[in-house]
């Protein structure tokens, strides 16, 4: 694909994050500098690694509405056997992501093997893994987290007041690995291809299920790295964690661009689209505006997105 | 190379079938039929509904396993269990519904499920699609069949159905090596293109593929069909040569109106 | 799916059913009381409802629980009323997720002969319900804002509020006694709205949740980098606001105050990660509750109006003329996990 300009639907979001940077520099000289953009990308790093392992099932006509609790779990996971059972933090945070991986795996052996829909399947992971978590953690957040858990919540000096956080780095590297395995690979090809065409994947002999069911699992993963990432940013193991990351990853994958009925969006498209979010919540913070005003944006823009999306696929046409 | 129908030596046989029968519950989809196709032609497949052609592909394709009877590719005796079997083969489907993926381009969708590696550590350890091959051969091959289509890197869905249409039968052009399949490949395709596609499927056979087409438009079989086998109650009526007999004769078979005794002895083939 | 296995899981969820319904068909001669929280998981909540579960334990009473499915579910609240009324609960005890939108199920429940006494937050309006166990909400920010205005003496006062979200009564009351008891003109108990003034530098919504929090006080930072003195809505709320204060290298210049009384809230008033805490008594809120329900089912007798179950201020470092109790009486009676 060669010489030709992204599509409106890939570039849209794009512009519009710069558009939305550029109003909230002329309200506070603030929000342009360094620290506080760095900042920014700490507070959607989370959301972010969520949105990695997100954008895979929608590109595959998918959705996954247990992600958010499902990282709680494996974040509690992860916190409690360090703190409670001793296990040396490196082990405990594999096995965090281990229980996340394995939700993911349940999730995909429902939707591959019993044919059911994801929404449904995951609507009830969704409450299952939250249940587990509240149980589990007996309601309480886990505290005295060894410092090795949150290191990647430390940050380097990047000159001047610019702070970056270590998590916003594997953020950052894990979102090109994922744009380098979705481009040039044919695993990631074939992502695309059974979202855009299951019956004319299944044709060409490509094990449609089989990639459909990689998919979640690797997403299961990426909440588990996202897990550790919320534990090194907050600092402890929060039942109550992922609550409207659930929703916030679904919505920076469509303000992404990426089509919600599949084979179609550009994986760096969803860091855009969860850092319009970020970039909304800091930035009417510094102007003072209410928190209010922040989710009514985010609404109209969701609306916006996918509007785009749609015309632009009818001028394709 | 079209079939010699001007001398008695028949071409070589490079697919055949006998006494095959498929039962779906009690309904008797093939009731033993017989099938032969031979070098270098089109043949054509028809009959009624109901009549078994979509069964008889489908055991040919490896879309299912007869019940019985055997099939043979080369006078070798093939058991498909999938139509991965087939196509491992040789024997490559043009579907109705075209098994395209609309959003990816046409050289993607040439090389799906085929896709070329770039040589060496990118290839084999990296996993690094070789794009830049895998569009020239799509250009190349393209070229050979003569579609004309500008750009092999746009999306399939901005093509028009005869352009798409090609794309597929090119596909299956491209990768076949024994046997081409084609299932109502100008259904739903107007005039102009539906023309453009027959054009398209003589050169493949003068590739030297020979072609199984089914089609219920009569008009098409009879302009670029060089055999007609004719299905009727799972088993094979008639094979008969369409520049012998008449387009309402061979209806007339089809729906067993006439009988095949009734046809004058050189419309048979 | 198949008919056979439509006919298993039927069988089965309605074996399961039937055991539970047969455990809960017990004892039918005490007293039924019935407690509805806004979750089930707040740790107020659950010191809540063992508080009931002691007090129904050892006076003689059986207690049915329910919840909402979340902070703001108000039909989950009404289906467990229902519910629990249908089961022969006299008495219910109510944490109101919506203070408007129960009354109506309030009042129904009422012309039944049901006492229904709201906890900790009352109904709007207050005599929905036949009485109210609750802490003084405002009275807790009060106790905090004169705290924080002896301990920021000859200070300069710059103020960041984490509040809860807009047009919640326990927020905006816990906020505006704040801004009162700093001796800041505020609006009245009365009042659903935050009132703002001079000092407040950031005003940002927390949501009562920790990493929401943080976040929140991240972005005030931006704002006004010069805050000196942070108001939060919670304890959860203060350990965010703590987090990315220390992020920024300024928790040593920045105080913190706080509303809860919770064991981990008092544990963070002894390592001065918040200076001063209002701590408030769901046990007590809860045992009185049963109470009041025994004594409604035995004499008929309802309790009526406001009662304060009382908020105490516990602080590490007592200031001057505000009356303050230390961190171990706050352990002995803090509420969560110890």
């Amino acid at each position: 694909m060669k010489g030709r300009l992204p599509p409106l639907a890939t570039l849209g979001p794009f512009i519009a994050l710069l558009l939305a940077c550029g109003f909230f520099a002329t309200q506070n000289e603030r929000f342009l500098t360094g620290g506080n953009l760095s900042l920014v990308l700490q507070q959607v790093m989370v959301v972010g690694v969520i949105a990695i392992g997100q954008t895979l099932i929608i590109l595959t006509a998918g959705i996954d509405l247990s992600c958010g609790m499902v990282m709680a779990l494996g974040g509690i996971v992860m916190t409690k056997f360090a703190t409670e059972l001793g296990v040396p933090p490196l082990l405990a945070v594999l096995c965090g992501i281990g229980v996340t991986t394995l939700f993911g795996l349940v999730n995909g052996l429902l939707v591959t093997r019993i044919k059911l829909p994801p929404f449904i399947v995951t609507l009830g992971t969704l409450n299952i893994a939250f249940a587990i978590t509240q149980l589990y953690s007996n309601s309480q957040t886990v505290t005295d987290v060894p410092d090795a858990m949150t290191a990647l919540g430390n940050t380097f000096a990047l000159g001047g007041t610019t702070n970056v956080a270590y998590g916003v780095v594997l953020m950052l590297a894990l979102y090109g690995l994922a744009w380098f395995a979705l481009r040039e690979t044919a695993s990631g090809r074939h992502v695309y291809a059974v979202g855009n065409s299951p019956e004319a994947t299944r044709l060409t002999g490509i094990p449609t299920q089989r990639v459909l069911l990689s998919v979640y699992v690797l997403a299961g993963v990426f909440y588990g790295i996202a897990s550790l990432l919320s534990v090194a940013r907050t600092g402890v193991g929060d039942p109550n964690a992922g609550q409207t990351e659930n929703l916030d990853a679904i919505t920076a994958v469509v303000l992404g661009g990426t089509s919600l009925f599949g084979g179609r969006g550009v994986i760096l498209g969803s860091l855009v689209g969860a850092l319009i979010v970020g970039v909304f919540r800091n930035g009417l913070t510094l102007m003072g505006v209410s928190s209010i005003y922040q989710v009514l944006v985010t609404g109209v823009l969701v609306i916006l997105a996918v509007a785009t999306d749609q015309l632009s696929r009818k001028g394709a046409r | 190379m079209a079939a010699d129908t001007t001398t008695n030596t028949p071409a070589p046989l490079v697919m055949e079938a006998r006494g095959l029968v498929k039962r779906y519950g009690q309904v008797v989809a093939l009731d033993g039929a017989d099938f032969e196709l031979r070098a270098g032609e089109i043949l054509a497949v028809i009959g009624d509904n109901g009549a078994g052609k979509s069964s008889l592909i489908k055991a040919l394709s490896g879309a299912t396993i007869p019940d019985e009877g055997e099939i043979k590719l080369d006078g070798r005796i093939i058991h498909f269990k999938s139509p991965i079997d087939a196509r491992r083969a040789g024997i490559e489907t043009v579907y109705q519904d075209l098994a395209v993926a609309p959003a990816m381009s046409i050289a993607e969708n040439l090389f799906l499920g085929r896709e070329l590696r770039r040589p060496g550590f990118l290839g084999s350890v990296l996993r690094m699609l070789d794009k830049k091959k895998m569009l020239e051969e799509s250009v190349t091959r393209m070229n050979e069949l003569k579609v004309g289509i500008r750009s092999m890197t746009q999306a399939v869905e901005t093509l028009s159905g005869g352009q798409r249409q090609c794309v597929a039968v090119g596909r299956a052009a491209a990768f076949a090596r024994h046997v081409v399949i084609m299932d109502e490949p100008t259904a739903a395709l107007g005039v102009k293109e539906g023309n453009m596609v027959l054009e398209l499927i003589r050169r493949v056979r003068d590739k030297g593929l020979p072609v199984i087409l089914i089609s219920h438009n009569m008009p098409h079989v009879f302009e670029i069909a060089d055999r007609i086998h004719i299905a009727r109650l799972g088993k094979r009526a008639a094979v008969v040569n369409p520049k012998k007999i008449s387009m309402s004769d061979t209806v007339a078979v089809m729906t067993g109106a006439k009988r095949v005794d009734e046809l004058p002895a050189d419309c048979l083939a | 799916m198949r008919l056979k296995t439509q006919l298993t899981l039927s069988s089965i969820t309605a074996a399961a059913a039937l055991l539970v319904a047969g455990t809960a068909a017990q004892a039918a001669d005490q007293p039924i009381i019935g407690l509805i929280t806004k979750t089930e998981t707040n740790p107020f909540f659950v010191k809540m409802k063992e508080g009931a579960n002691e007090a129904a334990k050892s006076k003689g009473a059986k207690l049915l629980t329910g919840a909402g499915k979340a902070d703001g579910d108000n039909a989950g609240q009404v289906t467990a009323m229902e519910n629990m009324i249908a089961a022969g609960a006299k008495t219910i005890l109510i944490t109101p997720s919506d203070s408007k939108a129960i009354v109506p199920a309030i009042k129904k429940a009422r012309d039944k002969g049901v006492l229904v006494i709201a906890l900790d937050s009352p109904t709007d309006p207050t005599d929905g319900t036949d009485a109210l166990f609750a802490t003084d909400n405002y009275q807790a920010g009060v106790l905090i804002g004169q705290y924080a205005k002896v301990a920021m003496a000859g200070k300069p006062v710059k103020i960041v509020t984490l509040d809860l979200f807009p047009g919640h009564p326990v927020g905006a009351q816990r906020h505006n006694g704040f801004l009162k008891g700093f001796g800041l003109a505020a609006p009245d108990a009365k009042s659903n709205e935050l009132g703002k003034a001079a000092e407040v530098v950031c005003m940002a919504d927390s949501f009562g949740d920790q990493a929401k929090a943080q976040t929140a006080m991240e972005n005030c930072l931006q704002k006004s980098p010069e805050v000196t003195l942070v108001y939060t809505i919670n304890e959860p709320a203060a350990a965010g606001a703590y987090k990315a204060l220390k992020t920024a290298g300024k928790e040593k210049g920045v105080v913190i105050v706080s509303v809860d009384g919770g064991c981990q809230g008092i544990k963070d008033v002894g390592a001065g990660v918040i200076a001063a805490t209002s701590q408030q008594y769901p046990l007590k809120m809860a045992a009185m509750g049963v109470e009041a329900g025994i004594a409604y089912a035995k004499t008929g007798k309802k309790p009526s109006g406001y009662t304060d179950t009382g908020v105490t201020l516990i602080a590490a470092k007592p200031v001057a003329g505000v009356d303050s109790k230390d961190v171990k009486t706050g352990t002995d009676l803090c509420w969560g996990k110890k």
